[in-house]
């Protein structure tokens, strides 16, 4: 039969109790420790163990020294590094801007999409014909149709600016991927939520204003950052338009030599670009856990 | 908490303690079931009971105290959680189907995944325990598609098919109806009849009067009276029992 405590005069308060872990427990947390720090040290042991690996197969290679001197040039990397960096902060300016009208626009055209009813069908047609165009064309050949096609228009009033039209092909495209995760999220809401909402007497609107799209949001919330990197990325391509981002800039560099190292200069910088963004996307996950899902437990 | 367990207890639980932030929810909390009992653990909304089942379970992590499944400490980091766990059942509150299965896959997954057990006996099973909670009919539809009630008896089916060492139930008639709810209570009836150690937390005072070899009142996360339930229902020693209980009555 249970054993309780022996019972005390008055209710007691716990937390005004000082309370300290017993031996058993003492034991159990050094054990989780030491458990940590193994596996700290046997990740880092690994690491060590491949990467020196890598690092030894490669420079012992027949062709190493050649490769050293045309990529990874400690001067010529100095040297272009300015103009690389400059160029890199077109590209940050193109993210940003992109990555904002990305979303509006994203969510949009997901809004559009999950609304019922007839009257809403030409917007309902419009999205999905939007989706499965821009979602179908290829990047580098929506940039080139824009960028050289749009300006050799000359239409009048409109800009020739190739960095502008660069970016909103790049934002014709990832509107179309951004919606249909943002419209993944909001059919990933369970039904009950929006009956729950409906009966206190919220609108459609409302619904998917206060219930539907803040769970979806955070659901979605990963894979959107995932995308974001991607944007981050794929900003490069706007140097088929000759605009002087971070690429061109290093093939500008590269043209008087033939030293390819500010290449490598642009690839590390994007690297450290896109790495603060992967780190937030693991620490946006990490924090929602399985609640993100919802649910009662 | 250093005092040893009953040698026959199946589970001990000495000084248990969990905290969620700075709230304390369960304090040095202790109690003891041998085979074949039922506990019911009765406290108002809050106290602690889904928490304490859910450490007994190994899913929440506790800040202190011993864990004894047949006097092996199971708290202990050192031990595989799940293997401990595919002895035990547990019926949650909130029933916890998975909505993506039909009812027979809901049943059989632990068998199959867990046990090993091959496809065409772990169906043979989960339906004689689906028949045994008057639900063999919806085997093959899903989780949503069923009233609170039917959930909640394929949840004790789900539970009980691996033929657990100890059943764990949270408030499993809190959704039913009360012809329902006397149907739950009769299958529980029989199944400690048939020997099965339960935990149950309930806010069934009949069952809980007339079923459970000893009653514990949690109260801000402290059993403040256990015993057999003439004692605690009958005749309560705390103030704070007495006021619970006469709540409840009226
Ligand atoms: N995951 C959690 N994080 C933070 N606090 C929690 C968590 N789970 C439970 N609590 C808190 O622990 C306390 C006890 O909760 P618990 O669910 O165990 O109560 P209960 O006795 O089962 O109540 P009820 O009869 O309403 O089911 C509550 O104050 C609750 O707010
Ligand atoms: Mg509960």
């Amino acid at each position: 039969m249970p054993l309780g405590p022996a019972p005390s005069a008055s209710p007691p308060d716990p937390s005004d109790e000082p309370w300290s872990p017993s031996q058993t427990e003492l034991e159990r947390r050094a054990f989780r420790q030491s458990r940590t720090k193994r596996s700290a040290v046997i990740s880092a042991v690994s690491t060590i163990v491949v990467g020196g690996l890598v690092i030894w197969l490669v420079t012992r290679s027949a062709g190493w020294p050649r490769v050293q001197t045309t990529f990874f040039s400690w001067d010529k990397a100095v040297e272009s590094f300015p103009a690389v960096l400059k160029g890199l902060w077109l590209n940050i300016r193109i993210m940003l801007i992109c990555g904002v009208a990305i979303v509006v626009l994203g969510l949009t055209l997901a809004i559009m999409r999950t609304l019922r009813g007839p009257i809403f069908f030409p917007l309902r047609l419009f999205a999905t014909v939007y989706v499965d165009l821009f979602r179908g064309l290829p990047l580098l050949l929506l940039l080139l149709l824009l960028g050289l096609g749009v300006p050799a228009l000359r239409l009048p009033g409109v800009t020739i600016s190739l960095a502008f039209w660069g970016g909103v092909a790049i934002v014709l495209s990832y509107s179309a991927y951004v919606a249909e995760v943002f419209r993944a999220g909001i059919e990933s809401v369970h039904p009950s939520q929006r009956a729950a909402s409906r009966a206190l007497g919220l609108s459609h609107g409302q619904t998917l204003r206060h219930v539907v799209l803040p769970q979806a949001v955070r659901r979605v919330m990963p894979p959107l950052m995932n995308d974001f990197v991607s944007l981050q990325k794929d900003s490069g391509l706007i140097a088929v338009l000759g605009v002087t981002d971070a690429i061109q800039a290093a093939r500008i560099e590269t043209a008087s030599d033939f030293n390819y190292t500010p290449y490598v200069v642009a690839g590390v910088l994007f690297i450290c670009l896109t790495i603060p963004t992967a780190r937030l996307t693991d620490h946006i996950a990490k924090k929602q856990g399985w609640h993100g899902a919802g649910g009662t437990l | 908490m250093s005092e040893p367990s009953t040698p026959t207890a199946l589970l001990s639980v000495r000084g248990l303690r969990k905290s969620f932030g700075s709230n304390v929810v369960l304090n040095d909390v202790s109690l003891e079931i041998e085979p074949g009992q039922c506990v019911a653990l009765i406290g108002a909304s809050g106290s602690g009971k889904s928490t304490l089942l859910r450490c007994i379970n190994l899913l929440e992590q506790v800040d202190d105290g011993v864990i004894e499944l047949a006097g092996r400490d199971i708290a202990d980091p050192r031990v595989d959680a799940d293997q401990v766990r595919s002895r035990m059942g547990i019926v949650f509150q909130a029933y916890n189907l998975f909505p993506h299965l039909s009812v027979l896959d809901n049943v059989t997954l632990a068998p199959r995944r867990v046990h090993k057990v091959a496809r065409a006996e772990a169906e043979k099973r989960s339906m004689t325990m689906l028949e045994r909670v008057g639900l063999a009919d919806k085997a093959k539809a899903r989780p949503d598609d069923l009233s609170g009630g039917q959930q909640q008896r394929v949840a004790i089916a789900r539970a009980m098919v691996n033929s657990p060492e100890l059943l764990l139930l949270d408030e499993v008639t809190s959704a039913l109806d009360p012809e329902l709810v006397g149907e739950v209570l009769d299958l529980l009836r029989d199944l400690r009849a048939e020997g099965m150690t339960m935990i149950l937390s309930t806010h069934e005072m009949g069952f809980a009067r007339n079923v459970a070899d000893s009653v514990c009142f949690l109260d801000a996360g402290r059993i403040l009276e256990a015993g057999p339930p003439a004692e605690v229902l009958g005749d309560p020693q705390q103030e704070r029992t007495r006021q619970f209980l006469s709540r409840l009555a009226s």
